[in-house]
């Protein structure tokens, strides 16, 4: 940041007009001596945000927790009976839908980070040299990140449709009995969905990498070139072990996004039928008929404590240096 | 930066350098990229074509055909038919409250853990950041139960609780939203001297007025940054809405488009239509804020 003198040198002008008494001009500059307005403002800056934070993020969270070991139709709060471990018995045991969720969401996971996220690594290193119409390819990939998963959905569904889809038409397959029903047939949907997936992951991460790639050193690039290392050597020994901080982000907004995975499903057929998701099941419990709150819960729970693997592991890498 | 070291080994070693292959062509690259570019478009490219014919020309000549005529009826037919003015004042009425409250909010949290010392600042960053990585369907079920008991007056709101109010999708957003601007904010703000605000400390400027008159000002870059990145995301939620507002009408644009399905049943013409309108917007967010959103995007990462 450039350092603005004109601010590290307030006019005296200033002062006045705040209508407030210079607070012992004379103070050690050591010592931060806060006066007791400023203490109020401050315990006000913070305690507003972070009552939200609790009142709507973490105390639900918790919640969460607690209703996963009851039995509630989410009527009256009287209702509310103790289940112990009832519902993650019948999670793990009987519920038709749970192992398939799983499979889906690693699933989910796998093709993000083998094709979606090497895919937007491969065009940000593309587009990183420097190539004609360089900022036109890059708007053309970047598109669909600023859509929404909902949109995306339907968009896609335009194009996978069974008799009228460019898709089939494509495959010269339209209008014949061999049409496939591309997110209706449930041996092939959730592939047909982590295509649509990736055509908005790969944007994202490509326009990250491509901030990582800038801001690597040019005289690496060029010490490894005049060592004899080919461009692929570079890169792999070289520009992409530098761009460690990005990595990790991507890691962690890959494995967030394929837990978080909901939007499509739910627009293509509220994530059933071969598009079971974890995320999806504690919505399907929660609106669905038979309300069955303490089931949902136990599957967010679920949910919880696998992202609480990537959430720490980021969080514990970016505040790890850091000492106040 | 452990960098460094690896560059300063290479230089020492580099004896036996060759010339690298500089200035060598890029057709390969070019195929490649014009090929995966075409692909990209696609879909959208689809559904604009789609969205041009007439349902008539359609039936009579396939949809992969050229047949007919070209023109802007199915996007006035969608828009009336599907109510779109609704939506987007939907949409309007729930974005810009939300960004304002969550810069507002994050940017006091921001200034507080970063530029006054205080032991419980890394607590609370790590408490902000961290819920903002949750899936929202962790706390979907409580929270739709705490809207659903939170009693309102019925002059207030017709289901005499939050719920189908716009306040329930501002509120789950703002909570949700706030963590990580608060998380970009504060490593922004930490970027700053400690000079600005010291001699301003001496001058005798209380906390609001560092805030309000050194700080913030300094920060307009990372907020329009994040407020841009902010629309485009408000804008695009999905699921916020849809948990907790019942009456269609009530519902913004991204996830009313869900609803066309069934509207225009399987006229695909007039929902190619729909789906286009709804991308407008972000089309033009994003032609006329590029910059914006992509530093929005970056800043959130470019510290790990």
């Amino acid at each position: 940041m450039s350092r603005t003198t004109d601010l590290s040198h307030p006019s005296p002008a200033g002062a006045p007009r705040s209508g407030r008494r210079r607070s012992a001009p004379g103070t050690n500059r050591k010592v931060r001596r806060l006066s007791t307005r400023d203490k109020v403002v401050l315990a006000f800056m913070v305690g507003i945000p972070t009552l939200i934070q609790l009142a709507f993020v973490w105390i639900p969270t918790v919640l969460s927790v607690f209703l996963s070991f009851t039995r509630w139709n989410g009527l009256a709060l009287s209702d509310i009976r103790a289940a112990g471990l009832a519902n993650y018995s019948y999670v793990f045991n009987d519920s038709p839908a749970f192992w398939p969720a799983v499979q889906h969401n690693i699933l989910w996971l796998v093709f993000l980070a083998v094709i979606a996220t090497p895919l937007g690594l491969l065009l940000a290193v593309l587009l990183d040299q420097k190539i004609r119409g360089s900022k036109i390819y890059q708007s053309i990939f970047f598109v669909p990140v600023m859509l929404s998963l909902a949109l995306i959905g339907i968009i896609w569904q335009l194009f996978y449709q069974k008799d009228n889809g460019l898709l089939n038409f494509l495959l010269g397959t339209a209008g014949t009995p061999q049409a496939v029903d591309w997110f209706g047939n449930s041996d092939v949907n959730i592939w047909a969905a982590l295509v649509a997936a990736t055509w908005r992951h790969a944007g994202y991460v490509m326009i990250l990498y491509l901030a990582g790639l800038k801001g690597v050193d040019a005289s690496l690039k060029e010490a490894a070139a005049l060592d004899g290392a080919n461009g692929r050597q570079t890169f792999f020994r070289i520009v992409f072990p530098a761009m460690a901080p990005i990595n990790i982000v991507i890691v962690v907004i890959t494995i967030i996004e394929s837990l978080r995975a909901f939007d499509v499903v739910w627009v293509i057929n509220k994530g059933t039928n071969g598009l079971e998701l974890i995320s999806a099941l504690v919505i399907t419990y929660l609106i669905g008929e038979g309300q069955s709150i303490g089931i949902g819960s136990a599957f967010a729970v679920i949910l919880l404590v696998i992202s609480l693997v990537p959430i720490t592991i980021y969080l514990s890498r970016t505040f790890r240096k850091e000492k106040f | 930066m452990s960098t460094s070291i690896v560059a300063k080994g290479l230089k020492n070693d580099g004896v036996s350098s060759r010339s690298g292959s500089h200035g060598k062509s890029h057709y390969g690259t070019h195929i490649f990229l014009t090929v995966m570019a075409i692909m990209w478009l696609i879909p959208l490219g689809w559904a604009l074509f789609t969205a041009l014919r007439s349902k008539e020309d359609t039936d009579k000549y396939g949809y992969f055909s050229f047949g007919g005529a070209f023109n802007f009826d199915n996007f006035v037919q969608a828009w009336t038919q599907g109510g779109f003015p609704r939506y987007f004042m939907n949409s309007l009425i729930i974005t810009v409250p939300t960004i304002v409250l969550v810069l507002l909010f994050s940017s006091m949290m921001a200034f507080a853990v970063s530029r006054v010392s205080w032991k419980f600042n890394i607590t609370l960053l790590i408490m902000f950041t961290a819920g903002n990585l949750l899936p929202p369907q962790v706390l979907a079920t409580p929270l739709f139960e705490m809207f659903k008991l939170t009693p309102l007056p019925y002059w207030f709101s017709d289901s005499g609780s939050l719920l189908n109010t716009y306040f329930s999708v501002i509120i789950a957003n703002t909570a949700f939203q706030i963590g990580f601007c608060t998380f970009v904010l504060s490593n922004y703000m930490k970027a700053l001297s400690t000079d600005l605000t010291e001699a301003a400390l001496v001058d005798g400027a209380g906390i609001w007025r560092q805030y309000r008159s050194i700080i913030m000002p300094l920060c307009k870059p990372a907020i329009a940054a994040l407020a841009t990145l902010e629309l485009i995301f408000i804008y695009n939620d999905y699921f916020w809405p849809l948990l907790f507002i019942q009456s269609g009408d009530r519902l913004p644009v991204t996830t009313a488009i869900n609803n066309l399905q069934g509207t225009f049943l399987s006229n695909y013409n007039l929902l190619a239509a729909g789906a286009t309108i709804t991308v407008i917007p972000t089309l033009i967010i994003y032609l006329v804020l590029q910059r914006q959103f992509v530093e929005g995007l970056t800043l959130g990462s470019s510290k790990g």
